[in-house]
Formats: structure tokens, C-alpha cells, sequence
């Protein structure tokens, strides 16, 4: 009984205009978590003292890392979206991950740009392929492609099922991907480049880490939310535009 | 004619436009070499202009078959070639959009792959310069292997083969242009210089043989 | 104002479709070409427009006052396909094109939203042009006949893939055309509702075309 119930709630949420309403109730007050916390992490950031070894630049970090854990986390949304177009039908399905990809795409573009940022002082060059920075990128050329996908298919129910399953090969691929990158790092050069994260972190670096990363992800599931009823509407716009194409001849 | 180079442009920026994918072919080839050759920065650098140069070439040919197909498949070329307005200008325009929506956005890219290559920040300019300077030589020759292809169902392929052929001294001298404002004993003028006049030349020549293909090639 | 055709003949590979076929079409006065399935009939109205070689023959466009220039200039042409984006609005479509072609001197075209209108489908100009039934599209095509001045008017299978309706608001289009002074060349099979037009029928098939024929 309960399970059904369950059930019940479930397919009520895939009606959009139902998840409209929910989210446009939940919105503001996620918002508003997520600006909360962003004050605290940034406020945190900003007080803790530097590092002695890397001075001001280990700052960047509390950027960095959020977004290089979201990136991923972002992914891992989209396939799990995935698996609902493939599997379920589930036409909210659809939208959620065609919206997550230019959110995961501009995670992806911060962690790369951060890098790049904090690798000139320490490493003396703007990009060096370190197995873990050229993983990113690869993950990043990944969203670009699909986003591209996308935007070249005009039925949008059809391209959310060939992209949703580009998405299941791409991460089924990811873990692949990671240990080859690793592989061909180590055999052309030994690990020498410091690594972001030591096994050994500071409880005062730790706790602004684990806020800012919390106001990253708030942060994200915000604007994944907001992308999901842009795209709602424009679907809508677009059966209205169409409808209005019928309409037209029926009159004359 | 300010019509056509609108309404190509638009085209260009609309769903299924190809603009975007020809900058994602280009990062996309240039971030795989190091895959082959490795991770050595010293040797990145050396390669790196090539590297861009190559890539930017393949990238702008991709897209270069589609640039009469389209018109073809709907019909607008019939209506094209009927008009009296010369049709080398029809032409010129049409490459013109097509350099601005999918070539401009390779030159703009550039400096960031360079960064990827390790390249100096002066390889880096040079690289953006010559390719500002060459891509429109491409896109000029490229219009005549489009025009001989257009009727061709699987054209694309063809197209590649027919025009890299042709592009070869412009690879010649964008890439050692790009060199020689690295490395100190190259004059950087002279190939630069050369490179400019081969896109002005091909500027005059791929329209007159397009349109020369196009009208014969109606059927 | 006179549409001249000398001696024209026109092949597909190595057949002749037609061959001798000349005619000459004043102001008001219209020519439909019938005939089965690849007798030709497409094949000839590319030739008039300039779009395909003649084998043998010319075709000119005569004006008062000018001496006789290449007879596509003067034409519109409405082939099977509509020749317009998908990815455009309608009004940036017939505006493109309006603003593409010009005016023939003798004339000028109505507006975009004009033009949808006459064709019955003013209100959706707005509209990406994908959006549209085949049927709206082919009327959307023939709107675009309206937007800017050309004396003659060459059809190819106007009104397929149309209803009863609309293929009357053609003929209504095509009418008020000849009305002005305009001239029509249509290949068809089904009637066009028109009267006092000539009949051209093409048998298809000529014998076997060039230096290698019999």
C-alpha cells in the first residue's frame, strides 16, 4: 500500500505541471540556503589564514574543489536521468538532463579555470597534463559534445533518448577514461607534480572546504532546478507555436 | 546582398547551426595530440603552432561542405542562380558569412589551445594572427571543392580530399610564420606577407571557380 | 513584353526529352504544360528559367524600349521544393528573399505579412517555417512569388500536396497575375481552374540525344 503510494506520488511528480508548481515553491527557499551558505563559506574563505607553503593562492581551492567535485557530481545526475528516459519514460527525465549538461559544463569550465589559475604560481605554466587536470578536461569536452547534441536535433524527445544514451556509454567510459589518463601520465613522467590535496588537510582549511562545498551543491541543484522549468516552458512555447501553426489554416 | 550575409549568419547561430560543433571538432583534435606524443611540455611547445595550424585546418573544412548543400537540398539555389546580381559576389558573400560563423571562432579559440600547448605568449599571437589571416584562404578554397560537390549525395568526405590538396602552401606559411616570431633568425614578415597574398589571391579565385562549378553543376 | 522560345531541345543523359519546341508568350497569356510522369515537363521549365543548358535553341525575354536579355532574370520559379529554411521564421524567409530579388522593373511586391495574407495564412508569419503542415509551407512557398516583381511566372506542380481550397487561392493568384500583364508557364497534372490558357502536351522522348545518337 505504502508502495504504491509511493508510486503514486512519483508519477505525480512526473507531471510537469505539477513539478512546476513544487519547484516554484521550493525555489526561493533553496535559494536563499544557498546564499546563506555562500556568505559563511565565503566569509570562512576569506579569514583562515594562508598556507605557508603557497601564501594566498591556496584560496583558490575553496573554489576549486566544489566545483571539481560538482562537475562530477553533476554527471552523475545526468546519468542517473538517463536511466530515467531510457527506462521509465519519464518526460521530466528528459528535461533534467538536458539542462544539467551546460550546468555541468560551467562547473566543469570554473575547476579547469581555477586550476589553470592556481597551477601558474606553483607549477610556473598555465596548464600542465597532470592526469587529474586532463581528466577534467576530457569530462569537460564530454558536456560540450552533448550540449552540441542537443542543439543539433530538432524533436527533443528523441534527441533526450540518443543523448541519454551517449550519457550511460560516457559513464560507463569515465572510469576507463581515468585510468588510462593515469596511466600514460605515469609512463611519460614521474608524479612529481603536487598534488591539490594532500592526504593530510588542516581541520582550518577543512571546515571552509566542506561549506563552500555544500553551498555548491545547494548552488547547483538551484539553478538545475530553475534550467529544468526554463526548459518546461519553452517546450511549452514551442507546442503552443506549433498549435497556433494548426489553428491558422482551420480558421481560413 | 547585406540580406544574405544576415540570413547565413542567423542559420549559422540557430538549432543545428554548425558553428559550435566546428570549435569543439578543433579543441577537441588539438587535445588528443598530446595524448599521442605525450605529456612533455618542452616538446608540446615546439609542436604546438603545427599542432593548432593542423587542427584549425581540419576543423575548417568540416563544415564546408554544407555550404551549397543546404542551399541545394531546399531548393534556395535554384532561385540563387536565376538572380541577376553576379554571382561571384552571391558567392563571396555566402563564404563570408560562413568565415565569420565558423571560422572566426577557431582564430578566437586559438590562444586558448595554445595555453594548453604550452606555447609563449608570443607563439600564441602569432598563432592567432596567421590563423585571422589564413583561415579566409581556406574557407575561399574550400568553396570550390563545395560548388564541385554540392549535386554529390555523401559530398563531405570528397570535399576534404578534393580541397587539402589545395590548402597545403597555406599550411606551409601560417605555420612558419607562426615560427619564425619564436625562433630568433626567421624574419616573421616575409612568410606573413606571403600568406596574406595567397588569401587575397584565393579571395579573387575560389568565388569565379565556385560559381563557374555552381552554374554547371545545376541540374 | 513577349517570353520567346526558339527551337529549344533539352536531354537527361543521353536521351532527348523534346526537341523543336518553340513558343512565344505575350502579356496576359499563360502555357500549361501536361503530359505523364517524365515526359519532360520539369526538365523544360529549368530550361526557361535559365537553370539547365539547352541542348539546342534560346529562350529571351523581350521588354519595350530594351533588346532582349536572358529570360531567367525575368521569372519566378517555383520548383518541387519550397526553398525555405526551416530554422527561419516565415517573415525572415519572405523577407530574404524580398529583399534578395528586388523588383523586375515594370512592378513592385507586396510585404511579407502581405503576402502570407493573400495566401490565407496571414496571423503565423512569426513562426519558424519547420512549424508548418506541408500544405502551409507550399502556400508559404507561392507567398514568396508575391513579394517581389517578375512578369513571368514558371510553376512546376504548384498545387501539389494542396486541398481544394487552397489550390482555388491560386488559381484566384494566378488570375489577378495574368490580369496585370503577367505571363505563366505551369506544369500540372491536375486543372488549374483556369481559363483561355494554351496547352502544351509533352510525349517525352525524343530519340537518342549527341554526337554518339543515331
Amino acid at each position: 500500500m505504502t508502495q504504491s503510494l509511493a508510486i503514486t506520488k512519483f508519477s505525480d511528480l512526473a507531471n510537469p505541471t505539477y513539478f512546476l508548481n513544487l519547484s516554484g515553491r521550493i525555489l526561493p527557499w533553496l535559494g536563499c540556503l544557498t546564499a546563506v551558505l555562500f556568505a559563511a563559506g565565503l566569509y570562512l574563505s576569506f579569514t583562515t589564514e594562508g598556507d605557508y607553503q603557497q601564501g594566498e593562492t591556496v584560496r583558490i581551492m575553496y573554489v576549486h574543489v566544489p566545483a571539481a567535485w560538482l562537475s562530477m557530481m553533476c554527471y552523475s545526475v545526468m546519468a542517473l536521468s538517463a536511466i530515467g528516459t531510457l527506462v521509465w519514460r519519464h518526460p521530466l527525465a528528459d528535461v533534467s538532463h538536458k539542462a544539467a549538461a551546460p550546468l555541468g559544463a560551467a562547473f566543469t569550465l570554473i575547476a579547469l579555470a581555477t586550476g589553470s589559475l592556481w597551477g601558474k604560481p606553483m607549477w610556473g605554466t598555465w596548464w600542465v597534463w597532470d592526469a587529474r587536470l586532463t581528466s577534467v578536461f576530457v569530462l569537460f569536452l564530454m558536456y560540450l559534445g552533448l550540449i552540441a547534441l542537443n542543439r543539433a536535433m530538432d524533436d527533443p524527445s528523441k534527441a533526450a533518448r540518443v543523448s541519454a544514451v551517449l550519457i550511460l556509454v560516457g559513464f560507463v567510459n569515465i572510469p576507463i577514461i581515468k585510468f588510462s589518463v593515469e596511466w600514460w601520465n605515469t609512463l611519460h613522467q614521474p608524479a612529481s607534480v603536487v598534488r591539490l590535496d594532500g592526504p593530510t588537510i588542516d581541520p582550518e582549511f577543512l571546515i571552509p572546504l566542506l561549506v563552500m562545498a555544500f553551498a555548491f551543491t545547494f548552488l547547483f541543484f538551484t539553478l538545475h532546478l530553475m534550467a529544468m522549468r526554463n526548459e518546461i516552458w519553452r517546450r511549452r512555447v514551442t507546442a503552443q507555436r506549433r498549435m497556433a501553426a494548426r489553428m491558422a489554416s482551420r480558421e481560413n | 546582398m547585406m540580406s544574405l550575409l544576415l540570413r547565413d549568419l542567423k542559420l549559422s547561430v540557430r538549432a543545428g547551426g554548425g558553428a559550435l560543433i566546428g570549435v569543439l571538432f578543433f579543441m577537441t583534435v588539438v587535445a588528443v595530440i598530446p595524448f599521442g606524443v605525450g605529456p612533455d611540455l618542452n616538446l608540446l611547445s615546439r609542436i604546438g603552432p603545427a599542432i593548432v595550424w593542423i587542427g584549425a585546418l581540419l576543423a575548417a573544412l568540416l563544415g564546408l561542405d554544407r555550404l551549397f548543400q543546404t542551399e541545394r537540398d531546399d531548393g534556395s539555389l535554384d532561385l540563387i542562380l536565376m538572380q541577376e546580381h553576379p554571382l561571384v559576389l552571391t558567392v563571396l558573400v555566402k563564404c563570408v558569412a560562413h568565415w565569420v560563423a565558423n571560422s572566426l571562432p577557431l582564430v578566437v579559440a586559438s590562444p586558448l589551445l595554445g595555453l594548453f600547448m604550452n606555447m609563449s605568449e608570443v607563439a600564441i599571437g602569432a598563432v592567432a594572427v596567421t590563423l585571422l589571416v589564413g583561415t579566409p584562404a581556406l574557407t575561399f578554397i574550400g568553396a570550390v571543392g563545395a560548388a564541385v560537390a554540392v549535386s554529390l549525395p555523401r559530398g563531405g568526405l570528397l570535399v576534404s580530399i578534393l580541397v587539402l590538396p589545395l590548402a597545403i602552401p597555406v599550411l606551409i606559411f601560417g605555420v612558419s610564420a607562426s615560427y619564425a616570431a619564436v625562433e630568433d633568425p626567421a624574419p616573421f614578415m616575409p612568410p606573413f606577407l606571403i600568406l596574406l597574398a595567397i588569401t587575397m589571391f584565393f579571395a579573387v579565385l575560389g568565388p569565379l571557380g565556385a560559381a563557374l562549378a555552381l552554374r554547371n553543376a545545376s541540374d | 513584353m513577349r517570353l520567346t522560345a526558339e527551337g529549344l531541345a533539352a536531354r537527361r543523359g543521353e536521351d532527348l526529352l523534346f526537341s523543336d519546341i518553340s513558343f512565344d508568350l505575350g502579356a496576359g497569356e499563360g502555357l500549361i504544360l501536361t503530359g505523364r510522369n517524365g515526359s519532360g515537363k520539369s526538365t523544360l521549365l529549368r530550361v526557361i528559367a535559365g537553370l539547365l543548358r539547352a541542348e539546342r535553341g534560346a529562350v529571351t525575354w523581350h521588354s519595350s524600349g530594351d533588346g532582349p536579355i536572358r529570360a531567367g532574370e525575368a521569372c519566378h520559379y517555383l520548383g518541387h521544393r519550397n526553398a525555405m529554411k526551416a530554422e527561419l521564421s516565415v517573415e525572415e524567409n519572405l523577407g530574404f528573399w524580398k529583399s534578395f530579388f528586388g523588383d523586375f522593373k515594370g512592378g513592385t511586391g507586396i510585404s511579407a505579412a502581405e503576402a502570407a495574407d493573400r495566401v490565407g495564412l496571414g496571423g503565423i508569419t512569426h513562426l519558424p517555417f519547420g512549424y508548418l503542415s506541408a500544405g502551409q509551407q507550399r502556400r508559404m512557398a507561392f507567398a514568396k512569388l508575391l513579394v517581389s516583381y517578375r512578369p513571368v511566372w514558371i510553376l512546376d506542380e504548384p498545387t501539389a500536396a494542396l486541398d481544394a481550397r487552397a489550390e482555388a487561392t491560386f488559381a484566384d493568384l494566378i488570375r489577378e497575375h495574368l490580369g496585370r500583364g503577367g505571363i505563366l508557364l505551369a506544369a500540372t497534372h491536375q486543372p488549374l481552374g483556369l481559363e483561355g490558357m494554351r496547352e502544351l502536351r509533352m510525349t517525352g522522348f525524343a530519340g537518342v540525344a549527341g554526337e554518339f545518337g543515331a
